[in-house]
């Protein structure tokens, strides 16, 4: 993937022989980043708490959590801004302990950008040339070659101010993208768009990460953002990494409590695993048995079953199995869905969700129905949704 | 106007503007007329003001030529008049005192906006002012007492071994230099602070992570974001240093006219308020222009030192 991938950009700087020199020892290539072991305090705050991850070199990875989960502090240990506590950051094999921010073969993309407002945009583009020495004519040929593959065309000597929110996005993109970064790292950089945009940029995004061929490591809070773009998600709370995995595995087979109930909604049962056998149990309930998945880790009285809403099967009669008659509460219409809230005998709530595809029945208030788990796709998972352990 | 008018209420709008009004034309623009009228007018026996002696001329500003001493300036020797000299002499070393300010303010302010904690920046903001409560004659003399030929400077930079004897730092310029450098200091490191201080840190990462030294991200960056507060306080520091007259009486030598002591002594030595005043207004209009000039090659507009 690098090969191919990595020969747009180089190829766009043979065709006006620029050549860039490269920064320290770090070639242009895409490397894989390799975080061992690594800690960070901040006095007697650990922000990060061995993080163990390899990403792949053109890997698309994403950190997502919660805000103060220590996924910027992750971020700015591998651009250089902050030293591990413990641990090693290697990347491309080389260890970077030592190293500052502008020996290091990456480039970051801030929250807000942090475009240069008093020069003009291609000398924002330029910018890292010029600290490498890169003579001005070879400068402006490479800015606007940048240019045009963010699709900003003819804005070479526009001001920052004069760009809206999404080109703005463009030419830090490409501004990064100039010193021919082994790892790109962003910090939120969507967040402060709006939604058509910011959907629209996400596309962009993972297009030119694909075009370039150079890792990226995002960050986001935005689990939809996380699943989209990534070929990876690791999933941080308090410091530690919960579980990395492609989006699918993440929604899917979360690994415990957490992960399930900050990735997507949940119906969450307590209750007492029972006759666990490999990969399954049963798990009672104040409103019932029911069969599910096992996760690793889960067992007796502080394991929780998870369910998703879009996964319970709502209907008049009763199902087969792991099935619980319900008294629907509310129908909220939510476009692409409708929420169906119902209450059990006992006054537990729980939701299901129904694809507005025109299949359904919507049920009305205080219609009794059945509420059906798929047992492939319920999960009894350790609880850890508010703990980091 | 509506706005103040709603906001403050009839009574207090016109008591604010009237006020403004009063300070601005009783106490700066009638007085300056008055200086610059009678700028052109002769020095005249009482007897003779009024009379056909009194017409408007170029006189008083002809006073600053005459006296001729020979000056050296690059190797060549020219009769140069003596006024004029210590005019010139004033506005250079008057440059050099600012650039003297920036270099020693800019770090500091450096340090002040973007690298110290926000928790102790009130103690140092205090340690700062502290020698500003004190009265600048005081601190002038502080300094005359310092710089002695057997003051405290020497003594300490003798008994570390820095120097084998006394210097006497009491010649030429360099005590009024230092004088007017610790004086106004201040007036340079506070613009300075408040334009950094509105830099994002982010661009300041953003230039480091794209490989730039520290040198260039303060050159590309930081200084052409500070360039208003840089302009401001050279403006200040400039025209209060070509102004000032304490730190000239105090610290000068033998050897180093300031040209507010030629004003000083024509106004008050010759009694010549004619003269003086074509010379304050000479000091006030070569000033404008220099910085005017400054402010032309380094790019800044009047709007952003207004900021």
């Amino acid at each position: 993937m690098t090969t191919a991938s990595h020969d747009i950009l180089n190829v766009a700087a043979e065709s006006d022989e620029v050549k860039i020199r490269p920064r320290g020892k770090a070639t242009s290539m895409s490397a894989a980043i390799e975080l061992d072991n690594v800690c960070c305090d901040f006095g007697k705050f650990r922000a990060v708490d061995h993080v163990n991850v390899t990403i792949q070199p053109g890997e698309f990875f994403s950190f997502l959590g919660p805000s103060g989960c220590g996924k910027t502090t992750i971020l700015r240990m591998i651009s250089g801004f902050i030293e591990p506590t413990q641990g090693a950051i290697r990347i491309g094999g080389k260890d970077m302990k030592g190293q500052r921010a502008n020996q290091r073969p990456t480039a970051l993309i801030f929250q807000n950008l942090a475009l240069f407002p008093l020069m003009p945009i291609w000398e924002n583009i330029a910018f890292g040339l010029e600290v490498r020495g890169v003579d001005k004519a070879k400068r402006r040929a490479r800015a606007e070659e940048l240019l045009a593959l963010v699709d900003l065309h003819d804005s070479a000597d526009k001001m920052v101010s004069q760009l809206s929110g999404g080109q703005k996005q463009r030419v830090a993109i490409a501004r990064a993208l100039a010193v021919e970064p082994s790892v790109m790292l962003l910090d939120e950089p969507l967040s402060a768009l709006d939604l058509k945009l910011r959907q629209h940029m996400r596309a962009e995004l993972r297009a030119i990460q694909k075009r370039t061929g150079v890792t990226f490591i995002y960050i986001t809070h935005d689990q939809g953002e996380a699943l989209a773009m990534s070929d990876r998600v690791g999933v941080m709370s308090q410091g530690k990494l919960q579980q990395v995995a492609n989006p699918r595995d993440i929604y899917n087979n979360p690994v415990n409590g957490f992960v399930a109930s900050f990735v997507g909604e949940n119906n969450i049962l307590a209750g007492d695993v029972k006759k666990a056998s490999a990969g399954a149990a049963q798990f009672s309930t104040a409103i019932g048995e029911f069969q599910a998945r096992l996760g690793a880790g889960a067992n007796g009285k502080t394991a929780k079953l998870y369910i998703r809403p879009e996964h319970v099967i709502l209907s008049a009669k009763r199902g087969k199995e792991n099935s619980v008659p319900v008294t629907v509460s509310e129908v909220s219409f939510e476009g692409n869905f409708i929420a169906v809230q119902a209450k059990t005998a006992n006054g537990t709530n729980l939701v299901a969700e129904l694809r507005n595809d025109g299949s359904a029945t919507v049920p009305s208030i205080g219609t009794k129905m059945h509420m059906t788990f798929d047992a492939q796709r319920s999960s009894i998972l350790p609880d850890t949704s508010s703990a980091g352990a | 106007m509506q706005d103040l008018l709603r906001r403050y209420g009839t009574t207090l709008t016109y008591v604010c503007i009237g006020l403004t009004f009063f300070w601005l034309v009783m106490l700066v623009l009638l007085p300056n007329f008055t200086m610059l009228e009678s700028s052109f007018r002769p020095y005249l026996a009482k007897v003779d003001e009024g009379g056909p002696l009194d017409f408007y001329s170029l006189g008083n500003y002809g006073k600053i030529l005459g006296n001729n001493v020979d000056t050296t300036l690059f190797g060549i020797t020219f009769p140069m008049p003596v006024r004029v000299k210590v005019f010139v002499l004033t506005i250079i070393y008057s440059a050099v005192v600012t650039v003297i300010t920036f270099v020693l303010a800019y770090p500091l302010a450096y340090y002040l906006a973007k690298i110290v904690s926000p928790k102790s920046l009130p103690t140092l903001f205090l340690l700062l002012f502290v020698p500003l409560w004190v009265s600048e004659i005081l601190r002038s003399f502080a300094w005359w007492i310092i710089l002695a030929f057997k003051g405290p400077l020497n003594a300490v930079l003798m008994s570390v071994g820095i120097i084998d004897s006394e210097i006497r730092w009491i010649a030429g310029f360099s005590p009024v230099i230092i004088g007017l450098v610790y004086t106004y200091v201040l007036f340079m490191v506070f613009p300075l602070y408040n334009s950094m201080q509105s830099l994002d840190s982010n661009q300041i990462e953003a230039a480091e992570d794209l490989g730039s030294p520290w040198w260039r991200t303060h050159w590309r960056v930081i200084l052409p974001h500070a360039k208003p507060g840089i302009a401001s306080g050279a403006v200040m520091v400039f025209m209060l240093s070509a102004g000032s007259l304490l730190v000239p009486s105090l610290l000068g030598s033998t050897t180093s006219g300031w040209f507010t002591q030629t004003i000083q002594e024509i106004m008050l030595g010759s009694q010549d308020w004619n003269a003086g005043a074509a010379f304050a207004f000479m000091l006030l209009i070569a000033c404008t222009l220099f910085v005017s000039l400054m402010m032309r090659v380094f790019g800044v507009k009047l709007s952003d030192i207004a900021k």
